[in-house]
């Protein structure tokens, strides 16, 4: 459904050049569940913003549903990403003047066919706390409004950077939990990035990167529930 | 290392340092320019005078001998005597089809330089005994296009004579040259020309004699003494009474202006420094607050208090400077070329520009001190935390939990506006001195505007609503009446309506004003009295009518009495009771019926001035014969008047309009900018976020900019309110015996002011959008809040 074909990602040039990612080859399926491992500065991140129309590839192309993304036009991805993709930031980035709510419905007001506000903070177990401020939230509270905003929209895809790498082990499996859940019930395809290897026991597929390629790819026939990870 | 980071730091801020910087030029800017610009003239007239020997007190009379100069001159407190010999002429100038009048004024026989010497211009001044060589005033001279060698013809005393230009001068008696009885100079149809003595002598039949003098007095005199001596000594010569060099007409003219320019260097730039300060104290506070964690830091590593805030000292006394450098450079050369436009105007043959390093001084003075009572503010509130949790981001503003919503609420309005106007609610101080100072912009504007409205207002009550002849016609000595029908039969005249005007006292216990009284007839109908909002008056049989302005300096109103000193003739004096008041824009008019006047002077019933409705059409034959009238001395046109008027006061007056728009633009869109940016920057990662999840440029831009916007739109009123305000307070600040301004604010003026400021505010939006459209998606997703 989401595929990276020959992705090289290039930062500066001549001797100071960095090569974020080399001759990266990727394909996500529907509904799958894919975790992406790796050190600091394997590429992970830039992988994941490049798929999700954040950067463009030096050179290479993203192709979703089979077309090409024009990843020359602001206004194309900014339309990707409108539609289509669901994201998930390591800092939650709730806007701190809107209620949790008020939030969602920021995604809600422009997305074509979205649930309700509500419902999606109702799936992430929030409902009671919907007028809350991000500021009375905890930090597990707030990375569940900030998945709830992310799959208000219904998106095809969705993208969490470090999800849990603000929250301790407890609150962690439970922003997981959420994570899995939605991708579960809704059928989005989702990709999750992380330091913790332990995290990759709920995926279908671990892809591990190192130095801006793909090291290796693991198929797991068993996810297991979140709840039984521990780290 | 510490100054490593301040040089960095201004560096990395330097869109806001400008945009502090521009409104703190903006303030020191102005007070400058205003100072420079007054202090300039002021002292160039003081110069002109002094080196030019202006006579420090001035007296008319019918005739007397030479030898009477002794008498005067013996008087205490008097330094020096000029005699000389004034008269009126008509003149005749090669292909100029109007009439045009002159005031001559006699050269001493000697040569030797006396009081009101003249500064000449071009050529030289007469040859003994050459009595047909001329000297002009520059002003009349360039009017008509005459230089040296050139020749024109004046009827002096009923005999027509040749004259050669042999040179062109200024002189400081005459920095404002007006017709007897016009408010402005009209520089075509009347100067002064300067004429060898013996030729006036000839002329007006005073060999050995003289009809004005103009006298020097010791810096210790007392000038009301003197003056009362000297009219003593001149009453049985025919003297109308002697006056200081502060009632001199032109003179008078000239310190009006100047008290204007006081007025104007006074309260604008009182405004505009308020609202800098205001503003520099709001954006240097969010500045420091910013660095909060760093003012942590450097007190974790052993920075002391004091040092922190040194630092923080140095840095907005950098941005202050470059405010005030600029403002420095502004307002000089901006005074400096204001200045040489009123030397224009003025024609000041000696320009000095004056600007006291105390004022530089004084203006770098209260800037400073405005930046610094902001960033002390701003400093003491970090200064008291502890470093460890100054380095903690400051806490998040507490919202109040929200209750369940009705469906209508929810609805309205979208999440977009709500982060807008939560904005605006979390930082109301901000918001409040963005709304400050885009409404003091718009207020400026509004004011600056509002004086084109004013002077039409001023023209159109004085020149049209007051007035309604096309000519008047005005005698040297007093006419019988039946001269008014002798002008009634000239060619193309439909009405005429004959008046008179005397040079009275008028006073009322130790308040005194000289002035003239006017005599009109019953049922005038060319210059009724006129009330600028009543309209015409009915004038009364007996007593006065009193312009407001001069009731209020002579402290009486309807059924007082008046003491009324004539200055001709007999010099009778009476008490005269006060009918009526009227309100007058211009001058400080006093009228009565035109029999009472004569009543009171006691010569039979006389005139002084026909007023003349022609036939516009076929005027050119009127015009003509008009020229060859010698009883006339003055005639003057209420078309060529009113354009004399709005050329002279126009032009100064978009002078300062000018100066107003520029300083009104710069400080909108200097407190615009700045909004926009603090927006910006507090909102930054928000913005980048909404990028992410799919919000297009426009949609953040929106939420950005929209509160710059909408706080824009606040302003609209309230700067409209404050304009008004001010442009009364102006109107009542420029009123003086020459001039009261009415207050007219159009709806037009609101509209341009609005689309002027509003203007400036979209620009600074665009210049903030095109940083939006830069924004960093990908930092902003690994950044902390």
């Amino acid at each position: 459904m989401l595929a990276g074909v020959k992705l090289c990602k290039v930062y500066g040039s001549g001797p100071t050049a960095v090569h974020a990612l080399r001759d990266v080859d990727i394909a996500l399926s529907e509904g799958e569940l894919i975790v992406l491992l790796g050190a600091s500065g394997s590429g992970k991140s830039t992988l994941l913003n490049i798929l999700g129309g954040l950067d463009e590839p030096s050179t290479g192309r993203v192709e979703f549903r089979g077309a090409a993304l024009d990843s020359g036009s602001v206004a194309a991805l900014t339309r990707y990403r409108r539609e289509h993709v669901g994201f998930v930031f390591q800092f939650y980035n709730l806007i701190p003047s809107l209620t949790a709510l008020e939030n969602v419905q920021l995604v809600t007001e422009i997305a074509r066919d979205p649930m309700s506000a509500a419902e999606a903070l109702e799936r992430v177990q929030l409902g009671p706390r919907m007028h809350h401020f991000p500021a009375q939230l905890s930090g597990g509270e707030q990375q569940r409004v900030a998945i709830a905003r992310a799959i208000a929209k219904k998106p095809d895809i969705l993208l969490c950077d470090e999800p849990t790498g603000a929250l301790d082990s407890k609150t962690g499996v439970i922003v997981l939990e959420a994570i899995r859940d939605v991708s579960r019930d809704l059928g989005t395809t989702t990709a999750v990035i992380t330091h913790n290897i332990a995290t990759g026991a709920m995926a279908d597929r671990v892809i591990t990167l190192a130095d801006g390629r793909i090291a290796t790819i693991e198929h797991n026939d068993a996810p297991i529930h979140p709840s039984q990870i521990h780290w | 290392m510490l100054n490593k980071k301040l040089v960095r730091d201004l560096w990395h801020i330097r869109g806001q340092v400008l945009a502090i910087a521009l409104i703190i030029a903006t303030g020191t800017g102005l007070l400058v320019m205003s100072i420079a610009m007054r202090a300039s003239l002021q002292d160039s007239v003081a110069v002109y005078y002094e080196r030019y020997r202006f006579a420090d007190a001035f007296a008319t009379l019918k005739r007397a001998p030479r030898r009477v100069a002794r008498d005067i001159n013996a008087i205490a407190g008097v330094q020096a005597v000029q005699t000389r010999i004034v008269g009126h002429a008509t003149v005749g100038i090669a292909d100029v089809a109007e009439p045009v009048q002159a005031q001559l004024v006699s050269l001493s026989r000697s040569g030797a330089p006396g009081l009101n010497q003249l500064a000449l211009q071009k050529g030289r001044l007469p040859r003994s005994f050459a009595s047909h060589e001329a000297v002009l005033a520059s002003q009349f001279a360039e009017a008509h296009e005459l230089g040296p060698g050139d020749r024109f013809t004046a009827v002096l005393n009923g005999r027509k004579r040749a004259f050669t230009v042999v040179g062109t001068a200024m002189s400081p008696e005459f920095v404002y040259v007006m017709a007897p009885g016009a408010m402005m100079p009209d520089d075509r149809r009347y100067g002064v020309i300067w004429l060898p003595e013996q030729t006036l002598a000839a002329a007006f039949d005073l060999d050995g004699a003289f009809n004005s003098v103009a006298l020097a007095l010791s810096r210790e005199a007392d000038v009301d003494a003197v003056l009362e001596a000297v009219d003593d000594v001149l009453d049985r010569y025919g003297g109308t009474g002697s006056i200081a060099r502060a009632d001199q007409m032109s003179n008078w003219f000239v310190m009006n202006e100047l008290d204007e320019m006081e007025t104007m260097a006074t309260i604008m730039p009182t405004i505009f420094l308020l609202v800098a300060a205001f503003l520099v104290n709001v954006v240097l506070v969010r500045l420091i607050a910013v660095e909060r964690s760093e003012i942590g830091l450097m007190k974790a590593n052993g920075y002391s208090n004091g040092a922190v805030a040194w630092h923080y000292l140095k840095l907005v006394s950098v941005i202050a400077l470059i405010g005030v450098v600029l403002g420095w450079a502004l307002g000089g050369s901006l005074g400096r070329w204001g200045a040489g436009i009123y030397q224009d105007l003025f024609r000041l043959p000696v320009f000095v520009f004056s600007m006291q390093p105390s004022v530089y001084a004084g203006s770098a003075a209260v800037a400073l001190a405005t930046a610094w009572i902001g960033t002390i503010g701003g400093v003491a509130r970090v200064v008291r935390l502890s470093p460890a949790e100054a380095m903690r981001p400051a806490q998040p503003t507490a919202y109040r939990p929200r209750r369940e919503q009705g469906a209508r609420a929810r609805r309205w309005p979208d999440q977009a506006t709500r982060i807008v106007l939560r904005q605006i609610a979390r930082a109301p101080v901000r918001a409040s001195g963005a709304v400050v100072g885009l409404s003091a912009s718009i207020a400026v504007l509004v004011l600056a505007l509002q004086w084109i409205d004013s002077i039409a207002a001023l023209v159109n009550t004085q020149y049209f609503e007051a007035q309604h002849q096309d000519y008047s016609i005005s005698f040297v000595e007093p006419r019988t009446a039946a001269t008014e029908y002798d002008f009634r039969h000239l060619p193309s005249v439909l009405g005429t309506e004959a008046s008179r005007s005397v040079p009275v006292w008028f006073s009322n216990g130790s308040r005194k004003h000289r002035g003239g009284l006017q005599g009109v007839p019953r049922n005038a109908w060319l210059q009724p009295v006129h009330d600028a909002r009543e309209g015409p008056l009915e004038v009364p049989p007996d007593g006065l009518l009193l312009g407001r302005s001069l009731a209020e300096k002579l402290g009486v109103t309807t059924g007082d009495t008046v003491h009324v000193e004539v200055l001709t003739g007999t010099r009778p004096e009476r008490d005269v009771v006060v009918a009526g008041l009227a309100e007058s824009y211009m001058g400080m008019p006093a009228w009565t019926s035109l029999a009472a006047l004569n009543r009171l002077v006691g010569d039979g019933p006389a005139i002084q001035q026909v007023l003349l409705a022609v036939d516009v059409a076929e005027e050119a034959e009127l015009l003509a014969r008009l020229k060859d009238l010698p009883i006339v001395t003055g005639i003057s046109s209420r078309r060529a008047a009113v354009d004399m008027f709005q050329d002279t006061i126009q032009e100064m007056i978009s002078v300062y309009v000018g100066f107003y728009v520029v300083f009104a633009l710069m400080l909108g869109f200097g407190v615009s900018y700045n909004n926009a940016r603090i927006t910006l920057s507090e909102n930054g990662r928000d913005l980048a976020t909404l990028r992410v999840l799919g919000m297009t440029r426009g949609e953040i831009a929106y939420i950005c900019l929209a509160e710059t916007a909408l706080l824009a739109l606040v302003a609209i009123p309230v700067g409209y309110l404050l304009g008004y305000g001010l442009a009364a307070l102006m109107a009542t600040a420029f009123s003086n015996e020459l001039f009261r301004v009415p207050l007219v604010v159009t709806p037009a003026v609101f509209g341009k002011a609005t689309l002027v400021a509003l203007g400036a505010t979209f620009l600074s939006l665009l210049i903030v959008r095109a940083r939006l459209d830069r924004l960093d998606l990908i930092g902003v997703l690994k950044t902390r809040e």
